[in-house]
C-alpha cells in the first residue's frame, strides 16, 4: 500500500471526514479534546439531564487519551499523551457519535462494528496513533489551552489541546464502513489453522 | 545503616528510570522487529515506538502516559531493621510528583483518585526474606491496556498440555489489537488460581532472551511464541509479522485434580526495574541497564 501524507484541520466537516481514505497517513492541526471512559459516561448523563457539556464536540477530534500533565507556572504542559485502548468505549461510542457528532476519533486498537456503523452513518473517522508512543504524541501538542471536568482526575478529564502536526495517524476506520481491523481479522482467521498446526492442535 | 529515607530515594530513582527506559532485552527485541518488518503500516508503528524510546531517554520523560500501577517485589535481609514498606510508599508518592507518574490508583468502586498513587493495599508489595546483607527492590509499572487482557484458566487435568496451548493461543487471539502489541506474554502453569497468575506476572521479570531452565518448558515457550507470531495480528493490531516479542513460562506443582493456567499480557513497553541497596545505604540500579 502506498501511503500518502496529508494534514487535516479541526473542526472537520462531514465532507472532510468522508474524504479520508482507509490506510492513509494524516497529521492534525487545531483543537483536539481528550475524552475516555468517564467523559463518555458524563457527557451522555449530561445529555439525559438536559445539561450542557462544557465543550463543543461537533466536528472535533476526540482523543482517547489520559495524559500526564504538568503545571508550569499557570499553564499546563503535556508530558506524555499517548492513546488508551479504544475498545473500552465500544458500548458508549455509537451513542456519543450520534449525539455529539465528532469528526474524528483518535485512539488505538480499533472499535467494534456498531461504532464502525455509527461512523459511516454520521461521517466520522477513526485515526490510529501508535499506543505507548506518548512522547512522540506530546510533541505534536503545541499548548494545553484548558481543562474541563478536572474533578474526574487527571487521566479522565477533558483536556483542550492545541495540536500542530499531531501524528502520524493512520486512517484505520473510514467514514464509509471500511476498517483495517476488519481486514486484519479476516487474515488472522486465515492464519489461525497454521498456528494451531504448529502447536499440534486440531 | 540503611534508613527509610535511603529506601525512599532509591525507589524514586528506580521509578524514574523504569518509566523512561526499557530493559535492554525488550528494546533489542523491538529494534529487531522493526528490522524484520517489510510492510509499510506495521513499519510505521514500529518506527514510532523506536523513535519514542529514543525521545523518552533524551528528555528523561516517561515513554508512555500510562505509567501503570506499581507492583513491588522486595527481598530483605533476615535482620532488616528499616521500614522498607514505608520507604516504598513514600517513594511512590514522591515519584508521582517528581517524575511525574500519572496518578492512576483509584478506589475500585467509587473510582475516587487520591492523586498520589497510594491507597488501600496500594502499592502492593510481594515480600521475600533473602540470605544476603542487601535489600533488593524490583518494580513493575504495569499499564491497564495490557493487564485488562490477562486471563486465568482453571483447566482440568484431562485437558493437559494441549489444553494449555489452546488457552494461551486464545488469550492472544482475544487480546488482538487491544494490549498494544507487539506484546510479551507471561504464562504461569500450575500452583493454584492465585499462584498461576502470580507466576505469570513474575515470569515477565525474566529477560525475554532467556528461556526457562527446564528444556521441555523452554520448548513450549518457543512453540507458543512461533504460533502466536503466525497469527498476523501485528504491531498495534494493524497486521504484520511481529505480534509477540517474547513468551516466558514459569510453573509450580499443583493439586492432582487441577491444572490452573495464568496468562499475563504485557504491552511492548515491558517496563520493570531493580535496585539494590547496600548496608551503607548506597543504591545501585541493576535494571533497566544503561544511562
Amino acid at each position: 500500500m502506498r501511503t500518502m501524507v496529508k494534514t487535516i484541520k479541526t473542526p472537520l466537516s462531514e465532507q472532510d471526514a468522508r474524504s479520508l481514505k482507509l490506510g492513509e497517513t494524516v497529521y492534525i492541526d487545531g483543537r483536539i479534546f481528550t475524552g475516555r471512559d468517564e467523559v463518555h459516561i458524563h457527557a451522555l448523563e449530561y445529555l439525559e439531564k438536559g445539561k450542557k457539556v462544557p465543550v463543543e464536540f461537533k466536528g472535533s477530534a476526540l482523543f482517547h487519551c489520559g495524559p500526564i500533565m504538568r503545571k508550569v507556572g499557570e499553564k499546563w504542559q503535556a508530558v506524555a499523551a499517548g492513546p488508551t485502548t479504544s475498545s473500552r468505549m465500544n458500548s458508549l461510542e455509537p451513542k456519543f457519535i450520534e449525539k455529539f457528532r465528532p469528526g474524528a476519533i483518535i485512539g488505538k486498537g480499533g472499535m467494534s462494528q456498531p461504532t464502525v456503523d455509527a461512523m459511516k452513518k454520521f461521517g466520522c473517522v477513526y485515526l490510529a496513533i501508535t499506543g505507548g508512543a506518548a512522547v512522540l504524541a506530546a510533541k505534536g501538542i503545541k499548548s494545553v489551552d484548558g481543562v474541563e471536568w478536572f474533578e474526574l482526575g487527571m487521566p479522565e478529564a477533558i483536556w483542550l489541546l492545541n495540536a500542530e502536526h499531531f501524528g502520524p495517524l493512520t486512517v484505520a476506520i473510514d467514514a464509509n464502513g471500511g476498517s483495517l481491523y476488519a481486514q486484519v481479522n479476516a487474515k488472522i482467521k486465515e492464519n489461525e489453522p497454521r498456528a494451531r498446526a504448529r502447536l499440534g492442535l486440531a | 545503616m540503611v534508613t527509610e529515607g535511603d529506601v525512599q530515594n532509591a525507589v524514586v530513582e528506580l521509578l524514574r528510570k523504569t518509566v523512561v527506559r526499557l530493559p535492554k532485552d525488550v528494546e533489542a527485541a523491538l529494534r529487531k522487529a522493526y528490522a524484520d518488518e517489510k510492510d509499510e503500516v506495521p513499519r510505521m508503528q514500529l518506527k514510532a515506538i523506536i523513535d519514542n524510546i529514543d525521545m523518552a531517554i533524551k528528555g528523561t520523560t516517561p515513554m508512555c502516559q500510562d505509567t501503570g500501577v506499581t507492583i513491588f517485589y522486595a527481598t530483605v535481609p533476615r535482620d532488616c531493621r528499616v521500614d522498607v514498606a514505608k520507604g516504598i510508599v513514600e517513594g511512590v508518592k514522591k515519584a508521582t510528583k517528581e517524575v511525574p507518574l500519572r496518578p492512576n490508583a483509584v478506589h475500585p468502586l467509587t473510582r475516587k483518585n487520591p492523586g498520589d498513587n497510594v491507597g488501600e493495599r496500594h502499592p502492593y508489595i510481594n515480600w521475600k526474606i533473602g540470605d544476603k546483607d542487601y535489600i533488593e527492590i524490583t518494580v513493575m509499572t504495569k499499564g491497564a491496556g495490557s493487564e485488562n487482557m490477562s486471563q486465568l484458566g482453571m483447566l482440568t487435568p484431562s485437558q493437559g498440555l494441549k489444553g494449555v496451548k489452546e488457552f494461551v493461543l486464545n488469550v492472544a487471539l482475544k487480546a488482538g489489537s487491544n494490549p498494544c502489541p507487539p506484546t510479551i506474554l507471561g504464562v504461569g502453569i500450575g500452583g493454584s488460581s492465585d499462584i498461576a497468575m502470580k507466576l505469570a506476572k513474575e515470569s515477565l521479570l525474566r529477560p525475554i532472551d532467556q528461556h526457562n531452565k527446564d528444556p521441555e518448558i523452554a520448548k513450549l515457550e518457543t512453540e507458543l511464541l512461533e504460533a502466536i507470531n503466525m497469527l498476523g495480528i501485528g504491531p498495534m493490531g494493524l497486521g504484520g509479522k511481529t505480534t509477540c516479542l517474547g513468551l516466558n513460562i514459569e510453573y509450580a506443582y499443583c493439586h492432582t485434580a487441577s491444572l490452573p493456567v495464568g496468562v499475563n499480557v504485557q504491552c511492548w513497553a515491558g517496563r520493570h526495574g531493580t535496585v539494590r541497596i547496600a548496608p551503607d545505604g548506597k543504591a545501585t540500579i541493576l535494571v533497566p541497564e544503561g544511562g
